[in-house]
C-alpha cells in the first residue's frame, strides 16, 4: 500500500478534515457550454465520497473531461455550484486549495510533464505549495520510490517512452499527496504490460478517484461504481 | 444522479510486491544521456555561461591576428578538453564558416588599402585581407568556446544557470520550455506531414502546394495554442500562480576553482600576447 507521504508543507497544514459524511466533491445543477454552443453539461448532479472509486463513462464529446476540469476550477460553470472539501468553490483562490488536495491526470502526458527532468516535474507541485527545494526533492524521490520509478529521477521528460511518461505523470500528481484523484483516460495508448502495471499501482492507492476510460476491462478492475454522462447529466 | 452499479472489482494478485518482468522493459537505462568523459564535467553551469561571455568579450576586443590565433587555439583546446571530439567541432565550424564565407571572400576586394593581388581586374588589399582574417578568427574562437562551455552541458542546466545569473524567469523558462516541447512540435509536424503525403501530396510550385503548406502551418500553430493552454491548465492544477519555483541548487566546488584558475591563465595569456604584439 502506498501511504500518503507525511508532507509537512506549510499551506497544507490548514486542511479541514474531509472524512465523515461530507462528500469530497458535491456538484449541484451544473450547467456549462463552450462559448455560445450547445450545453455540454445541463443540470448535472454528482457526488464523490471518501474511498469511492468511480468510473465515469460516456460517448466522445459527452463532457467527461470538461467535468473534471470544472471540478479543478480550470473552467467555470455557468450554472450550479461546486462544493469541494466541505466548502463552496467559485473563485481562483478557492480552487487553489482544491488543487492542493485533488490531483488531475491529463489525457496527454506531454501536457502534464513540462519540466526538463522527471524529478523537477514531480517537485514542481510541492514547491508551488510552499515546500523547500530540499523537501520537494525528498517528496519527489519518495514518490518515485513508491512507484518503483526511482531510476527515472534524472531523466529528461521528453526522452521518456509513452508508458514511462504516463507513470511519471501519475507520479507528479501523487507527489502532491492528493486526497482525491481525477484520472482522464489513464490507460489510453498504453500497451498491456504498462496497463497491468498501472492497474497494480492504482489498486494500491488509497485515494478516492474518478476514472474516465473507454476500456471496460480496465474500469472493471480499477473502479467500483459506474456513472454515465448522457445529455449533459448523469444518466 | 448516476446509478450505483457496483462493477465487479477484481483483486490484482501481487504476491511478490514488485512490478514483474515488465519492470525491466519500462526502466531501460538511457544510453544517449551518458556524457562522454570530459575535463569540464561538473563545472558549475553559471561559470560556463560567464566564462563564454567573458571570453567572447575579450576576443572581440582583440585587434591583431596573432592574439586571435592564440584565442582560436585556446578555444580548440577547450573543445577537446570538454570531450566533444573533432567531428562535432567540424560540424559547428562548417555551419559557421559556410555562412560567413561570402563576407570573408569579398572583404579583401571591397576594403580600400595597399594593393596585394588582383583577380579578373579586381584588386585585393592587405587591410581587407587582414580584416577578413580577423573576423573569421574572432567568429571561430567565440563559437568554439561557446560550443565547449555551453554545448558540453545539458540545455536545461544552462537555463537554470541563466535564471540564477539574473536573467528574467520568463526568458529562462522560455528556453526550458523550448527544449522540452520542440520535439513534441516536431512530432506533430511529422504526423500532419505524413497525413498529407499518404493522400498523395507532393511539393510542387503551385497554388495548391502553398495553400496546403499554409494549412499545415496554420494547423500546427492552432494545435500549439491548444497545447499551451492545456500545459497552462496542468501547471495551475499543481498550484502554479505565475512564479516559477526553482529546484536546482548550485554550489561552487573545487573543480570550479580549478576552472576559474585555468580561465584566468588563458585570459592572461591572451593579454600577454596582445601586449607583446603591440
Amino acid at each position: 500500500m502506498i501511504e500518503p507521504a507525511p508532507h509537512a508543507i506549510g499551506r497544507r497544514a490548514s486542511r479541514a478534515p474531509s472524512g465523515g459524511e461530507t462528500p469530497i466533491f458535491r456538484l449541484s445543477g451544473l450547467g456549462f457550454a463552450y462559448g455560445s454552443g450547445r450545453p455540454v453539461l445541463d443540470g448535472l448532479d454528482f457526488e464523490l465520497r471518501a474511498n469511492e472509486r468511480v468510473a465515469l463513462i460516456g460517448s466522445n464529446g459527452s463532457g467527461k473531461t470538461t467535468l473534471l476540469h470544472l471540478m479543478m476550477g480550470l473552467v467555470r460553470p455557468q450554472r450550479g455550484t461546486i462544493e469541494a472539501f466541505g466548502a463552496t468553490r467559485s473563485t481562483e483562490a478557492e480552487f487553489f486549495e482544491v488543487r492542493a488536495r485533488a490531483g488531475l491526470l491529463f489525457q496527454d502526458s506531454d501536457d502534464q510533464l513540462f519540466s526538463p527532468t522527471v524529478i523537477e516535474d514531480i517537485a514542481f507541485g510541492p514547491l508551488n505549495f510552499g515546500a523547500s527545494p530540499k523537501q520537494a526533492r525528498a517528496i519527489a524521490m519518495d514518490t518515485l520510490t513508491a512507484l518503483g520509478l526511482v531510476e527515472l529521477a534524472n531523466r529528461a521528460t521528453h526522452r521518456l517512452s509513452g508508458g514511462q511518461r504516463r507513470l511519471v505523470a501519475l507520479a507528479t500528481v501523487l507527489g502532491m499527496n492528493p486526497e482525491a484523484l481525477l484520472l482522464d483516460e489513464p490507460s489510453a495508448g498504453l500497451d498491456e504490460p504498462n496497463v497491468e502495471r498501472l492497474i497494480e499501482i492504482l489498486d494500491r492507492l488509497p485515494q478516492a478517484r474518478i476514472i474516465i476510460s473507454h476500456d471496460a476491462d480496465f474500469l472493471a478492475r480499477t473502479t467500483t461504481r459506474r456513472c454515465r454522462l448522457l445529455g449533459g447529466r448523469m444518466a | 444522479m448516476c446509478d450505483s452499479t457496483v462493477v465487479e472489482a477484481l483483486e490484482v494478485a501481487n504476491p511478490q510486491g514488485g512490478f514483474g518482468p515488465e519492470r525491466d522493459a519500462i526502466l531501460q537505462p538511457e544510453v544517449d544521456e551518458t556524457r562522454a568523459r570530459s575535463l569540464l564535467a561538473g563545472v558549475d553551469p553559471r561559470l560556463r555561461v560567464i566564462g563564454s561571455f567573458v571570453f567572447a568579450a575579450a576576443v572581440v576586443a582583440l585587434d591583431r591576428p596573432l592574439p586571435l590565433v592564440v584565442a582560436v587555439a585556446i578555444a580548440v583546446g577547450t573543445v577537446l578538453a570538454a570531450g566533444l571530439g573533432a567531428r562535432r567541432m567540424g560540424r559547428v565550424l562548417a555551419a559557421l564558416d559556410g555562412s560567413m564565407a561570402l563576407v570573408v571572400a569579398t572583404l579583401p576586394f571591397t576594403t580600400p588599402g595597399r594593393h596585394l593581388f588582383s583577380i579578373m581586374g579586381y584588386g585585393a588589399s592587405v587591410e581587407g585581407l587582414t580584416r577578413a582574417a580577423e573576423i573569421a578568427l574572432k567568429a571561430n574562437a567565440v563559437a568554439l568556446m561557446a560550443l565547449a562551455l555551453l554545448g558540453s552541458s545539458e540545455l536545461p542546466e544552462i537555463g537554470h544557470a541563466l535564471r540564477r545569473l539574473g536573467v528574467p524567469a520568463t526568458l529562462a523558462q522560455l528556453l526550458l520550455m523550448t527544449v522540452r516541447y520542440i520535439e513534441v512540435l516536431g512530432r506533430e509536424y511529422r504526423r500532419l506531414r505524413t497525413a498529407m503525403v499518404v493522400r498523395g501530396f507532393r511539393m510542387r510550385f503551385s497554388v495548391h502546394t502553398w495553400r496546403s503548406l499554409g494549412h499545415l502551418f496554420g494547423m500546427l500553430f492552432a494545435r500549439s495554442i491548444d497545447r499551451a493552454e492545456r500545459i497552462g491548465a496542468a501547471m495551475r492544477c499543481r498550484g502554479f500562480d505565475g512564479e516559477f519555483p526553482v529546484l536546482t541548487e548550485f554550489a561552487y566546488t573545487r573543480r570550479d576553482a580549478a576552472f576559474l584558475g585555468v580561465a584566468a591563465a588563458a585570459l592572461a595569456l591572451l593579454l600577454a600576447v596582445r601586449l607583446a604584439w603591440a
